[in-house]
């Protein structure tokens, strides 16, 4: 645990004349800059290297990283990436690719994502995809975007609204009103599925479609799938997968043949990059035949065929009735790298066995905190399960007080307030990479907080004790927000 | 928590008093925790129907879309709170008033619920 000591500001560590780097004397004529773009009073800190390399490596331990402990951080699939995936993007023949080279040479990089392309159609079942959006929120703008195109195609020009259940990503509404689409929210029943009657009441010939997210954020699976597509495909509506909780699925279960019709995919937490590092992301869009003109583009297809001399020319292409591009250039190619390159190191057995270790892992934490912590939606859940921060006889104690205590075992705490439905919301997400053991030191851990909360429920308002800074002031620092220094 | 009986209710947790002045109630200000944040989206003199947005509440936990609990005009807006979000935790009823109306049609405040019928709605979804 760091030592609870102030770390000064850049800015503080700053002497008069001192400096990283002394440039040599010049040899060439001056060329002054623009005397009015000229400050004499910019206050940039003047410090040596080694007080940057200080500085910045100690900040970096007040962090919190998947690589330092558990981040069961729910909603996120916080699991460990193996570094080799980081260690592949970064091989000269990808990194220094330039995006505007001719396709001819870079045939290496068109095949990985035209492979990329043809492995994520295959574990989702789905016949066409786009590696063009940025990450997971673009990928839905993207795919209602293509719903929006579809109906128009087709000339069923009054359908504007999208259905979007209470247990839905945030995201997915936002996504269909960026869209231009009046959002429905339809609840969820007893059970944490969708209200059908609810469905029903709101499925006539205005629907657009349905954003479904599954499993949902109470992390179970939908229990009336298959009867909530076909009310919305009955209705003329198309079926949005939001596939940010693919991790529960890999090897089980394909989306495509479930019977949704377009899907994004987060290649950033399911496929090998780390999610939350403020990006890259990257979330391809997979949809159905009926969908696959519409995809923005440029795809990567085969141009020509191999012959007996020559393998597969690859190159890209629009689909033709393209929403057009979405994206600068090609996406996030190193990304994709890293998710080609776990893909194919896993294999199909190995992401089953991802999605059956990550549902195993949920299931054996929420087992072991149901005793101590209502669990308000009790069933057998998949990836993530999502607990109540709040007992009857400690009515102070909250969720956040919960969060912070958890800080003081080295654990990350799992996101709270999130989703709404739940009070207190607890939304515990251990994935696959944990052990047994690490999943024990993590479940004594919230027993032992929950213990607290009733016999010691102060040691919890002011939590975290052992960490670099206590507890913030998260009143004042959104209303007092100061960015500045001086 | 108070749920004062002049007042009409909302499954939004929207409170309209009789003489058409809206605001938030004391469970939807203690479910938000710290308001932060309090935008009021309708100008005096807009024109609201029943259900439409009329401001956006955010706390350090959440962020709550507010509806008109009646249509009608908007006649004033709470400005103030703009600069003292906290009035929405302290006092819901009072200070932390969001607009007043001009009711089109009384009779849609006859489908809202009175404060006992509120406090077993409050009650049922704390189990």
């Amino acid at each position: 645990m760091a030592m609870k000591v102030r770390e000064p500001l850049i800015s503080e560590l700053s002497a008069p004349g001192r400096r990283g780097v002394r440039f040599p004397e010049s040899d060439v004529p001056a060329s002054p800059m623009p005397k009015d773009l000229l400050r004499a009073d910019l206050p940039l800190p003047e410090v040596s290297e080694v007080d940057v390399v200080r500085h910045y490596t100690r900040l970096s331990h007040f962090n919190h990283a998947v690589d330092i402990n558990f981040y069961p951080l729910g909603s996120c699939t916080m699991k460990y990436n193996p570094k080799i995936n980081e260690a592949v993007s970064r091989l000269p023949g990808f990194a220094h690719l330039h995006p505007l080279q001719p396709e001819e040479t870079a045939q290496g990089a068109l095949r990985l994502m035209y492979e990329l392309q043809e492995a994520l159609q295959e574990i989702t079942g789905f016949a066409a995809c786009s590696l063009q959006p940025a990450a997971g929120a673009h990928g839905e703008l993207t795919g209602v975007h293509m719903i929006w195109a579809y109906h128009q195609d087709r000339g069923d020009t009054q359908r504007n609204k999208i259905l979007v259940p209470d247990s839905a990503h945030g995201t997915n509404p936002a996504s269909s009103a960026m869209s231009g689409f009046w959002v429905v929210e339809i609840p969820s029943d007893e059970r944490g599925n969708i209200d059908l009657a609810a469905l029903k009441a709101e499925c006539d010939d205005t629907v657009a479609g349905l954003m479904l997210t599954n499993p949902n954020t109470l992390g179970l699976f939908e229990e009336h799938l298959l009867e909530v597509i076909e009310t919305v495909h009955a209705a003329g509506g198309l079926v949005y997968g939001d596939g940010a909780n693919l991790n529960a699925l890999l090897g089980i279960a394909r989306p495509g043949e479930l019977g949704f019709d377009v899907m994004h995919l987060n290649l950033h937490k399911t496929f090998a990059t780390p999610h939350g590092g403020g990006g890259p992301g990257s979330g391809p869009v997979v949809c159905a035949p009926h969908l696959a003109d519409f995809l923005p583009g440029p795809v990567v297809v085969v141009k020509e065929e191999a012959t007996d001399d020559l393998p597969p020319l690859y190159g890209f292409r629009m689909p033709p009735k393209s929403i057009g591009r979405v994206k600068s250039f090609h996406g996030h190619f190193g990304v994709m790298v890293k998710a080609f390159a776990y893909i194919m190191m896993l294999g199909a057995g190995g992401l089953r066995q991802v999605a059956e270790d990550a549902v195993l892992n949920a299931n054996y934490l929420r087992v072991r905190l149901q005793d101590a912590y209502h669990i308000p939606y009790n069933r057998i859940c998949m990836h993530e399960f999502v607990a109540e921060g709040r007992w009857k006889d400690a009515p102070d104690v909250h969720a956040l007080d919960i969060a912070k205590r958890l800080m003081d075992f080295g654990f990350h705490p799992p996101t709270n307030y999130f989703p709404l439905i739940v009070h207190e919301a607890l939304m515990i997400e251990p994935t696959e990479t944990e052990s047994k053991e690490t999943l024990d030191a993590f479940a004594e851990a919230m027993l032992q907080i929950a213990g607290e909360a009733h016999t010691n429920p102060e040691v919890l308002h002011s939590a975290p004790h052992a960490t670099p800074f206590g507890r913030v002031d998260e009143v004042k620092a959104a209303k007092e927000l100061i960015l500045t220094w001086e | 928590m108070e749920f004062p009986a002049d007042l009409k209710y909302t499954k939004n947790d929207e409170w309209i008093r009789a003489d058409g002045t809206v605001g938030v109630t004391d469970y939807a200000q203690d479910q938000l925790s710290d308001v932060v944040f309090v935008e009021i989206v309708v100008s005096e003199g807009d024109e609201v129907a029943q259900g439409d947005i009329i401001a956006t509440i955010e706390s350090v936990k959440a962020a709550a879309d507010v509806y008109a609990p009646a249509g009608g005009k908007v006649v004033a807006v709470n400005e103030a709170l703009a600069d003292t979000p906290e009035a929405v935790n302290e006092d819901p009823y009072g200070k932390a008033w969001l607009i007043k109306l001009e009711i089109a049609d009384p009779a849609e405040l006859d489908g809202l619920m009175d404060a006992e019928a509120y406090e077993a709605y409050c009650k049922e979804r704390e189990e």
